[in-house]
């Protein structure tokens, strides 16, 4: 009934005198034309009044749509009938007649009868309720994005559903093409988030395949795939992932029974994969290193666990970088090695089987080794590049490179933070962790200790890779090595019978030092000189110091294997206070029974760790602050937030 | 929509309740001196504050004589006892106070100018009173003619109504020919002279001049008055003019400018050269100039004062002293805590008596200068929960994180998921624990946001087998099999636009469209009183911070002040010229601030029902106040989205923060007063500096004697975060204790 038009003046919409009169004619009401101009200037204003009036119903109720409800209540404040049918939600189509000026809002009949009878009752709607979601957290925008959880909690899309069935079809199905296709769609989807809970579910399934080396490799794909997926953010399920992948690489699977299984390459692939999760994401979860660290150590050091699982552990280490090999590895070997030389000792036929796997562990630990040893030698190279030439401290160097190194080992955590048990791997691995304390020992001493273990076997590798041992700092380090060594190289290649690689930085260090230049060690480690290397390497040279192995045999080990000694500082003598490495290893010896070292753990790098730190330091806010992540997601199925 | 003066027939509905709102105005405008009528009230046991001054005492005649009138001749007698006056005084005031009356208001330089203007009606001089209610009185005193024409008669001297636009262009071109520096001061004059020079015109049956005048002047009004003109240009009729409620405010109120010396004196002289009466009547009569002495005020310096429906707040309402400062803590045992304790045991007996003193010395030791007076304000005793958790309350403070520009607070949002009824209105409780949410369908729906359920009591049959004297009897007395997480309270019969915790966190306030505030109980989950007063919407509703008291206020134009023990106000604020839609407590209970529809905010004081502040400058109507925490500031937000701070103690605006695009609903201080949150109808929650914003006028010299202020654009440099939420309006802000921000909405599909 309110039909308008619009005139020139485009400011109010105003009815015409002409509906007015039409209006009245239906009634029964004959109007003139001057009664039904009044009139409608009156209505009009009148509309208007209320429009207005109506408007504060709407800020009140703040919205920015002006309804029908809000037009009734002011007509009814304003004691005025209102208007009713035309409270429905929906826009009511308002539609011009052809012929005739005439405007109308379009009421289609409804059969109440039919309506009444329906059987299809319109469901009710949905109960109100509250949600809450942590907007910003610090200021920041959450971190996880807003769509992840809350559709993973919604029960799936049909279409998610679908390609979750299919795609793990794919994977754990026979058909090798088929998988290859869903691991790179896996590997490339960016609709997937939802779905990661559920795969990461079917990933924690190693358990239960234990015994199928082939359905455990494709679970590995399965987890390289989605942590390559650039779209995915993993979050807390990073830890998850982790476990997994550990599990296959610690445990000792049923499938290794059978020793024509090949579960050293499944090993060896979950162990790199550790490595490519840690490096691409180990930032997601706090003291992820630590832990993966811990678990790793705790197997190398429990005898009663299968070779294969050691073995699984030195590639762990290997696949985390050589700091992690000289951290848990390194100070674990003379323990270990006693264990690994009885079973390579032991030439029973009985023993065929284990001896096959221990040499497996002996290689990988060779390998270890090696990688370690090169690095160091790098990074001593490189620290001694940095460190100016005439400061006889290598330690400043050495300690520097390690500050400095570009994330060759990652920011260690505090340790104080408490173990987040997701897994058994998991689990810290004794209280007083050796590594803990760790200190760090000098290239020589390192050198001198391992080839006191494999003998020829560690100089052989060096001597038959040249290049990549001998020159193993491109670039910034030749002109130093140039000047300081006629080439660094060239004496390896002289000296492949004596230790080579090593003396690249072994001659750095007793120059420094200012003493007499001396002949490196002879590798004729046997255990019947020890006197002559004692004597030769005077006040300065700890290193042949600490590597006279001679005075090992000597020694009872723990493990009462006269081969394996555990002192290798023998000689807690004053030496000048400037070498750190000796101080190193005299503090070393002196502790040496328990092998806990005293030495404080050199003060790590403030700088990199304070962003994960001040970061939870923070979130207290919400919660507690060694759960962060995981508080998030629970704060999204429920109401309850920890306040 | 029917006002307070809505036209011949609410005229007469009115009058029935008229009696009753003038007991109320007794109380209100007696606050000092009745004791009568409140001997019930807790607020009589304030000091009275020395002999009532002469505008008080007419007013007390103008009631006097309404009463007699209306031959309620008890009440007569009742409040010439209480307020002490003579028969004879109060004949001989009478006289005076309609003829003179308004030359003693006024007073000034400005009262031989007054002069000249020819005597109007008795009610008109009165009308200038701020209160509503007094032109009502007045309007009544003149013989129960329909209000409306008494004070329009003052339009009835017309000139020629061809002329007006040429009046009105001759302004028009001498003030742009004036120097620039009083260019923008008399520039104040165009709108208020344009709107009466059109209802002049209305009111005399030229409705084409009226229409052309209109539209040849309205374009060179500012944007900010754009909502009245859209008003102001339907009305064409002079039946038209009765009810309509923006030409009400005009008539009742004087649109107040504020104009330097030589700026006025330029305009006077114009004008009596001319001998443009039609103008210069108009000033005598609709407008109040308040004069000041000094350098004229700067184009932008007048445009952030003005905006609002009635021009500026006089100089002298702002002066009053205003006791901005905080309460003195109460002093409480701090027992400390089962944990604590343990702790302290171990480490020996001795040491925890010192910690019992450190926790209450720090703060309740220095008492604030600002403050007012601890018993100003009768405030309900602690109960030995309230004492606990006050405790409770200090212990979250020492985990508070400090925030700052570097270290904003996290957001949580709390959102209202399938609420098509619409929801209106928001509150948490002030430990974070209860959410309450006011929705289009009259309902009111209390959640809990702990794990902790929602409970009611027992019935009565059962409370009687409980063991009283258990130690866990308030456990106990809780019904387990009603917990749930959420409750929906039924009562209204409209929609809820205002909910408040009380501070205990046993009672629940809800304002709504039907014009009663409703006190709910959160242990039963029942209503206990309907608080009808209001009559028409009642738009926000607030709990004081020492519970007991409570503020509403609603489209009649007043707020209220309630016990929640009385089923009738304790006082009533009138003053708006609008809606009064969002009530604010200060923090120290002494004061209620109020924003409107006016587009001003006012402050009132609690004690005598004064009004101490106004504060214009915002454009359009005010949707949300916030006290600091410390008492001292005021931020405001309105419709034009933008915040403006408030020096209370100076009455200055001293902020300004823009960056909303739409009504700004949601204002929070973090809990040290560092950081303001505003959440707007923008889908945005913004936090600002407001560490700066105070700091940097703290800094400047106060120029507090005229008011002028100079606001640095900086709203950039302050703005530290705006933060998105997809498609939720930001209905409500809250800090917890600890500092994290919460933000509630209702998720909007469409």
């Amino acid at each position: 009934h309110q039909s308008s038009t619009g005139r020139e003046e485009r400011r109010f919409a105003e009815v015409p005198r002409e509906s007015i009169k039409l209006m009245a004619e239906s009634t029964g009401v004959e109007l003139s034309e001057e009664v039904a101009a009044l009139l409608a200037e009156d209505v009009c204003y009148r509309l208007r009044e209320a429009t207005q009036n109506s408007s504060q119903f709407m800020r009140h109720a703040k919205r920015r749509k002006l309804s029908v409800e809000d037009f009734n209540r002011a007509l009814r404040w304003s004691n005025t009938e209102t208007v009713c049918g035309y409270g429905a939600q929906d826009a009511l189509p308002f539609r011009p007649l052809k012929e005739g000026e005439l405007f109308f809002v379009e009421d289609r009949e409804i059969n109440l009868v039919e309506l009444a009878l329906a059987t299809n009752i319109p469901k009710g709607c949905a109960e109100t309720m509250v949600r809450v979601h942590v907007s910003y957290l610090d200021g920041k925008g959450n971190l996880e994005p807003q769509g992840t959880v809350p559709t993973a909690v919604q029960s799936l899309s049909e279409d998610l559903l679908k390609y979750y069935q299919q795609i793990t079809r794919a994977i754990l199905g026979e058909d090798p093409h088929l998988m290859k296709v869903a691991l790179i769609d896996l590997q490339s989807n960016s609709k997937i988030a939802a779905l990661l809970p559920y795969f990461v579910y079917v990933i924690s399934g190693v358990k239960s395949v234990s015994h199928d080396l082939d359905q455990l490799n494709r679970l590995l794909h399965m987890v390289k795939s989605l942590v390559q997926n650039p779209y995915l953010y993993l979050g807390s399920y990073v830890r998850s992932l982790v476990s997994s992948v550990m599990y296959c690489i610690l445990e000792p699977l049923a499938a290794s029974i059978n020793p024509l299984n090949d579960h050293w390459t499944l090993r060896d692939y979950a162990a790199l994969l550790l490595s490519h999760i840690f490096w691409t994401h180990g930032d997601l979860v706090s003291g992820l290193y630590h832990q993966i660290l811990l678990s790793l150590q705790k197997v190398l050091s429990d005898p009663v666990r299968p070779l294969c699982s050691h073995y699984g552990a030195v590639v762990g280490l290997h696949a985390l970088g050589w700091k992690a090999v000289e951290r848990v590895l390194y100070p674990h070997l003379p323990a270990y090695w006693a264990n690994l030389q009885a079973v390579l000792d032991d030439y029973s036929v009985s023993n065929a089987q284990v001896k096959a796997d221990g040499h497996k562990v002996y290689g990988a630990i060779l390998v270890a080794v090696e990688r370690l040893l090169k690095m160091k030698a790098l990074s001593l190279t490189l620290a001694a590049e940095g460190s100016s030439a005439g400061l006889p401290g290598t330690t400043t160097g050495a300690v520097g490179f390690r500050e400095n190194s570009p994330g060759l080992s990652p920011p260690p955590e505090p340790l104080s933070e408490p173990p987040l048990g997701i897994a058994s791997h998991l689990q810290a691995g004794g209280a007083g962790c050796q590594w803990e304390e760790w200190t760090p020992v000098s290239l020589p001493a390192m050198y001198c200790e391992l080839y006191s273990f494999f003998g020829d076997s560690l100089a052989v590798r060096f001597s038959t890779d040249p290049p990549l041992g001998g020159a193993p700092p491109p670039g910034p380090c030749q002109p130093l090595e140039g000047r300081k060594e006629p080439a660094s190289s060239a004496p390896n290649l002289e000296n492949t019978r004596k230790m080579p690689q090593l003396t690249a930085s072994m001659n750095i260090s007793p120059r420094q030092d200012g003493s007499p230049r001396m002949e490196p060690q002879p590798p004729s480690l046997a255990a019947t000189v020890p006197g002559r290397s004692l004597s030769r390497s005077s006040s300065s040279s700890s290193v042949s110091r600490s590597r006279s192995s001679s005075s090992r045999p000597g020694r009872s080990t723990s493990q009462s294997r006269d081969i394996f000694p555990k002192s290798r500082f023998p000689l807690p003598q004053a030496g000048p206070p400037a070498f750190s490495f000796i101080i190193g290893g005299r503090q070393m010896g002196r502790r040496c029974l328990g092998r806990r070292f005293q030495t404080s753990f050199t003060p790590t790098p403030p700088l990199t760790t304070l962003p994960p730190r001040a970061y939870a330091h923070k979130l207290p806010v919400i919660g507690r602050v060694s759960k962060p992540v995981r508080r998030w997601t629970c704060s999204h199925y429920s109401l309850h937030l920890p306040l | 929509m029917a006002a307070v003066q809505d036209g011949q027939m609410e005229l007469d509905a009115e009058k029935e309740t008229k009696p009753e709102i003038l007991s109320d105005g007794t109380s209100n405008l007696s606050g000092n001196t009745a004791s009568g009528t409140l001997s019930s009230s807790p607020l009589t046991a304030a000091p009275a504050g020395g002999a009532p001054k002469m505008e008080d005492q007419q007013t007390l005649i103008a009631v006097l004589q309404f009463l007699k009138r209306n031959k309620l001749t008890d009440s007569v007698e009742i409040l010439r006892r209480e307020a002490g006056l003579g028969e004879d005084q109060e004949d001989s005031q009478a006289t005076d106070g309609s003829g003179g009356g308004k030359g003693d208001v006024d007073g000034g330089d400005a009262n031989s100018l007054l002069s000249r203007v020819s005597i109007t009606s008795a009610a008109a001089p009165q009308s200038m009173c701020d209160s509503p209610l007094m032109f009502m009185l007045s309007a009544a005193g003149a013989d129960d003619q329909p209000d409306v024409s008494v004070v329009l008669s003052a339009y009835s001297q017309q000139g020629d109504p061809s002329l007006y636009q040429v009046y009105y262009s001759g302004l028009k071109n001498f003030i742009e020919s004036v120097l620039d520096c009083h260019r923008a001061e008399l520039s104040q004059l165009f709108y208020p002279l344009f709107v009466h020079m059109y209802l002049e015109l209305v009111y005399n049956n030229h409705e084409n001049e009226a229409k052309a005048f209109f539209e040849k002047f309205s374009g060179d009004q500012e944007c900010y008055y754009q909502d009245d003109l859209r008003v102001l240009c339907g009305l064409t009729k002079k039946e038209h003019l009765k009810g309509n409620e923006v030409l009400l405010d005009f008539r009742t109120s004087r649109f107040v400018l504020r104009i330097s010396r030589d700026s006025y004196q330029l305009l006077k002289r114009h004008l009596q050269e001319r001998h443009n009466n039609q103008i210069w009547n108009i000033i005598q009569e609709h407008l109040y100039i308040d004069i000041f002495d000094g350098m004229p005020r700067s184009k932008s310096q007048i445009d952030s004062m003005s905006g609002s429906l009635a021009g500026e707040g006089k100089r002298e309402v702002n002066k009053a002293k205003v006791f901005h400062g905080l309460l003195k803590e109460p002093e409480i045992e701090v027992p400390l805590d089962d944990e604590d304790d343990e702790a302290e045991n171990e480490e020996g007996k001795p040491k925890k008596k010192k910690t019992k003193k450190d926790s209450l010395g720090s703060k309740s030791k220095k008492q604030d200068p600002n403050a007012p007076q601890q018993n100003r304000i009768p405030l309900p005793e602690l109960k030995d929960s309230d004492k606990l958790d006050k405790i409770m309350y200090m212990k979250e403070s020492t985990k508070r994180i400090r925030l700052g520009p570097e270290n904003l607070p996290s957001i949580c949002f709390y959102t209202f998921l399938n609420a098509y009824q619409g929801l209106t209105a928001v509150d948490f409780t002030d430990d974070s624990s209860l959410l309450a949410g006011g929705f289009a369908d009259s309902t009111v729906r209390v959640w809990s946001v702990t794990p902790k359920k929602l409970r009611k009591v027992k019935s009565a049959a059962d409370l009687n087998m409980i063991d009283k004297e258990s130690d866990d009897v308030l456990e106990r007395i809780m019904d387990e099999k009603t917990a749930s997480e959420s409750k929906i309270l039924y009562g209204h019969s409209g929609p809820v636009y205002g909910v408040s915790f009380s501070p205990d966190r046993n009672y629940l306030l809800s304002s709504s469209e039907d014009g009663t505030v409703r006190l709910w109980s959160l242990l039963t989950f029942t209503c206990l009183v309907g608080y009808k007063g209001h009559n028409y919407p009642v738009w926000d509703t607030q709990f004081s911070p020492f519970g007991y008291y409570f503020v509403s206020g609603g489209h009649d134009r007043v707020a209220r002040l309630w016990a929640t023990d009385h089923y009738q106000p304790l006082r009533i604020f009138a003053g708006h010229l609008a809606d009064v839609t969002c009530t604010r407590f200060h923090p120290n209970s002494n004061y209620v601030a109020t924003g409107s529809t006016d587009r001003t905010i006012r402050l009132w004081d609690v004690l005598n029902g004064n009004c101490v502040r106004i504060f214009t400058g915002h454009k359009g109507p005010i949707h949300s106040l916030a006290f600091s925490p410390n008492g001292k500031f005021l931020a405001s937000g309105s419709t034009d989205g933008r915040v403006l701070l408030w020096d209370i103690g100076h009455g200055l605006m001293i902020g300004e923060l823009k960056g909303h695009t739409d009504t700004i609903y949601s204002l929070k201080f973090s809990r040290d007063g560092e950081i303001l949150a505003s959440g707007s109808m923008d889908n945005t929650v913004r936090l600002w500096n407001s560490m700066k914003a105070f700091d940097e006028v703290e800094t400047d010299d106060f120029t507090a004697t005229t008011g002028h202020i100079h606001l640095p654009d900086n709203s950039q440099e302050l703005l530290l975060g705006t933060y998105h939420s997809k498609s939720t309006p930001v209905t409500h802000l809250h800090f917890t204790r600890r500092n994290l921000l919460l933000a509630a909405g209702a998720y909007n599909s469409q």
